[in-house]
């Protein structure tokens, strides 16, 4: 008997079971490889990240590889295969809000977090993106957190920002 | 019909050809050749180098040659100065983020890249900078990846997703983390890979190549208390050859075992044998399947990559698979057992080394179920590529070798076993063993020409005795999904299905000589080989497995007959289900 006889395969997320909700993707959509960016964004939304188990589903519904799947995946920045925060703060390093110092934005979440652009702090409570325009850059420099638009931003502002965001605290600067 | 025809002018040459023809494609009528780098004829025409850039006139900007089609009065210059400088400038892109150790790649002499570089004069890349770094993955028995000699032309990927519908490997991450690697990155040997090799065959450059094991079979043959025995497949004597400037398609057996003997192998046998032993095995499983009804249709397990493909894939159809092992552990199993017992060799002693056109087969070796009795079967697989590099080693002028023969008296074959190395022939071979048990006779119709060519996927009905029998054979494991899914879905009415892994079959294996995409796209390879091999066949004096007097001897003295217990534990195996990631 071969050593891998029985193994059963666990993704990232321990899971082994189709969920209730990729059941009910599959019942929305056709088995055609079209559908594949829209059901990854779905995914994405409702995991907050693309699970490798999910993948794998995906790549059985649809019939294709894997790694083609893994390669749209990493290939485009709107999805991860790591779980986001519960305030994923994006900064904006396109050219306008680039040219208007979103590098030091940037720079100070990291700072302030201790965790790079894709990763999402030990407690889950925030991760970083880096993004290339949101189109407003009239408003540049700026950065989203869950996709809420803070424009004009600064390093204090984003203090600011950040300050409401932790625990319990004071979250009078969070946009609804 | 002339309305169907576009005419053009390609350096100064009036042409007239075909409609959706590309520039490529149409300069190559008019004699013209134009470089390429990532075009793999029907199988990578993507266009995604650039290498192989014209200029039309009239327009701005260079044509890609090998996916730009021909229009009417298009006037295209292959080689001016622009374009000239453009590829030269691609090319140094190209090489800026490729590993430059040259000298110490396995590929040196057969790159693509190298040829290209060579003819542009790239003395000095212009562009220096940073570079991607990749680690090597080395974990698969059968592929190494070296991702730092990748130059992203995505060859391998078509060849693994299109041509055998795997889908192992992809272009994943952006920019400049791009590569072409497994899903999560993991290794090849943890993912949906069958190793099957032709993306090794695929690539042009050294990312790509077969885990070498010569090293071992060196030490061996320096070791006075081994007894190494080499043993070589069918394909191999018809590719070797290439490796010395050989024509393709050149019949090189008598040189190739006099190289091994002079190499230090203490013994030279034939897989042939091997071979008939399984038609025997294989004949007589069918023949008692056929007249029970029994998970027909019956398919061949010769190909390792085929059979990892089917327990990854259709666990559900391992019934339909013959039990029998494939030719060279077959035939390991019974040098370690009937062999060593007559010639009175420890079997822990014996050293079997098998020359295979296959790097599934280093695989294969190391399956548990191909032991017996505490040893494997076969100690050792290289391909004929490492075959080549061992004579090259030793300095043996190859061409220059008298024909040699091999021993006796495990080196006897048929001319069924000679055509297990192209696709079609383990049909044939076990067509001609099959009609004479069943009717009783000497039958002398032994050509079934129908399933015979180049085509992925040959069926035919053939009667043997009296009954039809349907049969078909498929090479390529695209060709091979096909006709899986006809049976998952009932509607296959065959009998007998003969699989191989690689399209062509084994002559066109993951060990065979590397053609660059020129060769392969201006002369059919897997042709030249495999005529070589019904050339061999039609030459044998025995050409029907059954017929074979090393068989019907040691069946007699040993074996009894086909599918006794004792052939059953050394000649047969089993399967289980696998699975297909294991990330």
């Amino acid at each position: 008997m071969h050593e891998n006889e029985n193994k059963k395969i666990k993704c990232c997320c321990g899971e082994n079971k189709k969920d209730e909700f990729m059941e009910k993707l599959f019942s929305q959509y056709q088995p055609i490889k079209d559908n594949l960016i829209q059901m990854l964004n779905e995914i994405q939304e409702h995991y907050g990240y693309v699970p490798m188990e999910a993948q794998k589903e995906l790549s059985e519904f649809l019939s294709i590889p894997m790694a083609e799947i893994y390669g749209v995946v990493t290939f485009y920045s709107r999805f991860s295969l790591k779980p986001k925060g519960k305030y994923n703060v994006s900064v904006c390093l396109g050219t306008a809000c680039f040219v208007k110092g979103s590098q030091k934005i940037m720079d100070r979440l990291q700072e302030r977090l201790k965790i790079g652009p894709g990763e999402t702090t030990k407690d889950g409570l925030f991760s970083i993106e880096e993004t290339r325009c949101v189109g407003a850059c009239g408003l540049a420099p700026v950065f989203t957190i869950n996709g809420e638009v803070y424009g004009k931003a600064t390093v204090q502002k984003l203090d600011e920002v950040l300050d409401g965001c932790f625990g319990d605290g004071d979250k009078k600067h969070l946009k609804k | 019909m002339e309305n169907d025809l576009v005419s053009l002018t390609i350096d100064g040459q009036k042409i007239k050809t075909k409609k959706g023809t590309t520039i490529l494609q149409a300069a190559k009528q008019a004699g013209i050749d134009i470089p390429t780098l990532c075009f793999l004829k029907d199988i990578n025409e993507v266009g995604d180098c650039r290498m192989c850039i014209v200029e039309v006139e009239g327009r701005r900007g260079f044509a890609t040659s090998c996916i730009q089609t021909v229009e009417e009065g298009m006037v295209v210059h292959t080689h001016t100065p622009n374009v000239l400088e453009a590829r030269h400038i691609i090319l140094d892109l190209i090489i800026s983020n490729h590993s430059k150790d040259c000298l110490t790649c396995t590929r040196s002499g057969n790159c693509e890249l190298q040829d290209l570089a060579t003819k542009f004069n790239v003395l000095q890349v212009e562009f220096e900078g940073e570079r991607t770094e990749h680690k090597i993955d080395d974990l698969s028995p059968s592929i190494v990846r070296d991702f730092n000699k990748c130059i992203l032309c995505r060859r391998c990927v078509a060849a693994c997703k299109n041509v055998q519908k795997i889908g192992a490997i992809d272009c994943i991450n952006r920019g400049f983390e791009s590569c072409i690697s497994t899903v999560g990155d993991h290794s090849l040997n943890d993912v949906n890979c069958t190793n099957c090799g032709q993306c090794i065959e695929a690539c042009p450059t050294g990312a790509l190549h077969e885990k070498e094991t010569i090293d071992d079979v060196w030490i061996k043959l320096k070791d006075p208390d081994t007894y190494v025995i080499a043993q070589t497949a069918p394909a191999v004597r018809v590719a070797l050859g290439e490796e010395f400037e050989m024509p393709i398609g050149t019949n090189v057996t008598g040189k190739m075992v006099t190289s091994l003997k002079r190499l230090g192998f203490d013994k030279v046998f034939d897989t042939n044998t091997g071979a008939d032993f399984t038609i025997m095995e294989e004949a007589n499983e069918f023949i008692e399947r056929f007249q029970e009804n029994d998970n027909l249709p019956m398919i061949t397990s010769c190909s390792p990559g085929w059979v990892k493909y089917i327990e990854m894939n259709y666990p559900e159809l391992l019934p339909h698979l013959s039990t029998c092992k494939s030719p060279h552990q077959m035939f390991g199993a019974l040098l370690k057992t009937y062999y060593a017992k007559k010639e009175g060799i420890d079997p822990e002693k014996i050293y079997v080394v098998s020359i295979m056109p296959c790097i599934a087969k280093k695989f294969e070796r190391q399956r548990a179920e191909m032991k017996n009795d505490g040893l494997y079967d076969v100690d050792n697989v290289i391909t004929t590529r490492e075959l080549s590099r061992m004579i090259k080693q030793a300095n043996i002028e190859f061409t220059k070798l008298e024909d040699g023969e091999f021993d006796s008296p495990m080196g006897e074959a048929t001319g069924a076993g000679a055509i297990f190395g192209t696709t079609g022939g383990v049909m044939e071979a076990a067509l001609r063993t099959a009609q004479d048990t069943l009717t009783g006779e000497n039958l002398e119709k032994i050509e079934f020409t129908q399933v015979r060519g180049g085509d992925g996927i040959k069926k035919a009905t053939v009667n043997i005795a009296g009954k039809d029998i349907k049969v078909v054979a498929a090479s390529g494991l695209a060709n091979a999904k096909e006709i899986l899914e006809e049976i998952k879905s009932g509607k296959a009415d065959y009998q007998f299905v003969e699989i191989m892994a690689c399209p062509g079959g084994c002559v066109m294996g993951g060990g065979q000589p590397i053609k660059s995409s020129k060769i392969r796209s201006e002369i059919d390879v897997r042709k030249l080989r495999a005529d070589a091999l019904y050339s061999i066949d039609e030459k044998s004096t025995i050409r029907k497995s059954h017929e074979n007097p090393v068989l019907k001897k040691i069946y007699k003295e040993y074996l009894e007959k086909p599918g006794s217990e004792l052939a059953e534990k050394l000649l047969h195996t089993i399967y289980q289900k696998r699975e297909k990631y294991n990330i």
